[in-house]
């Protein structure tokens, strides 16, 4: 019987394609959007910056920005789920080609309350993938997790893939 | 009453929309504002890519100017709501946007009730003959105390 890897190399496997996927796209950074993980589950984590704000006088969330950081979270973790079995055959290495993303085909968030001006996080859950459409929810939440202050569906068209 | 100063709500919602902090690092201008509509205009910035090999704006900066644009026709409705914010919205990505076109976004608060507000909007980039997104949303409608 095989030997199981050493923890190291299946940690550094894991965080290396988590970084690579996500350092890859501008708008994560612009928005400061970090993805965390803990073993195959990803959590989006939105610190508080001034420059989120969309209602000064409250001061609260820009709705836009709610969405955005719904919507980044949802296609990380449809593309994590996606490539997940590749990476951990290690094929995706820094010489690959880069990973085609998911494209958004409709995007609907229903917002539950206020989003207060401190971090946020959220976390989705594929519903269903396909080969060419895919479904994934999304739920946001500040300082308590069951109460979330946003949550979104979203159907996505999967990149074509060699089978 | 609804119909008194509408010059004036105009120039308080446009004082409001410009004030926004998220609006304006976007880049965001109110260039038509009234009669429950709105128009607001994105420029095409490399910081908000979502895709680096096609260079294409992220769908999120996009929600950012529809919920913006939408909110901005609900605060200059006729029947004056002196705040608002979203209950949902709902966005169609009909097409990727042109690398490189500023995105215009038109919106239209067709209907008002006593405590929500519908909204429909369209996002263009260069082509206005073809839309790149659309959306609708129901927005609150907080009135001034009678």
């Amino acid at each position: 019987m095989r030997r199981p890897e050493p923890v190291q190399i299946v940690k550094q496997r894991r965080d290396a394609a988590l970084q690579r996927l996500v350092a890859g796209v501008p708008y994560i950074q612009f928005l400061g959007i970090e993805i965390e993980r803990r073993g195959d589950e990803l959590t989006g984590v939105l610190p508080y910056d001034e420059k989120l704000i969309g209602n000064p006088m409250l001061p609260a969330l820009h709705g836009g920005v709610t969405a955005a950081f719904l919507e980044v979270t949802a296609i990380m973790e449809l593309t994590w789920s996606m490539t997940w079995e590749d990476m951990e055959k290690g094929k995706i290495t820094d010489d690959a080609p880069r990973v085609v993303l998911p494209k958004t085909i409709d995007f609907t968030v229903d917002y539950l309350r206020t989003g207060l001006p401190r971090d946020a996080y959220a976390r989705a859950r594929v519903n269903r993938s396909g080969r060419r459409y895919a479904s994934v929810h999304v739920e946001a939440w500040q300082d308590n997790r069951t109460r979330l202050f946003a949550q979104a569906t979203g159907h996505f068209l999967m990149p074509e893939r060699d089978v | 009453m609804a119909d008194e100063q509408p010059k004036d709500r105009t120039k308080i919602a446009r004082q409001f929309i410009e004030a926004i902090p998220h609006a304006k690092v976007l880049g965001m201008k109110l260039t038509q504002l009234g009669d429950a509509r709105a128009e607001i205009t994105m420029p095409y910035d490399a910081r908000l890519v979502g895709d680096p090999e096609t260079g294409v704006i992220h769908g999120g900066a996009v929600s950012a100017l529809m919920d913006t644009c939408s909110g901005a026709a609900v605060m200059v409705h006729p029947e004056a709501p002196v705040a608002t914010a979203t209950l949902d919205l709902r966005i169609d990505y009909m097409r990727a946007a042109q690398p490189g076109d500023m995105i215009t976004t038109r919106a239209e608060c067709y209907h008002i009730a006593r405590s929500v507000a519908f909204v429909r909007a369209t996002a263009y980039d260069n082509d206005f003959e073809r839309p790149v997104a659309t959306a609708t949303g129901a927005f609150t409608v907080e009135r001034a105390p009678a």
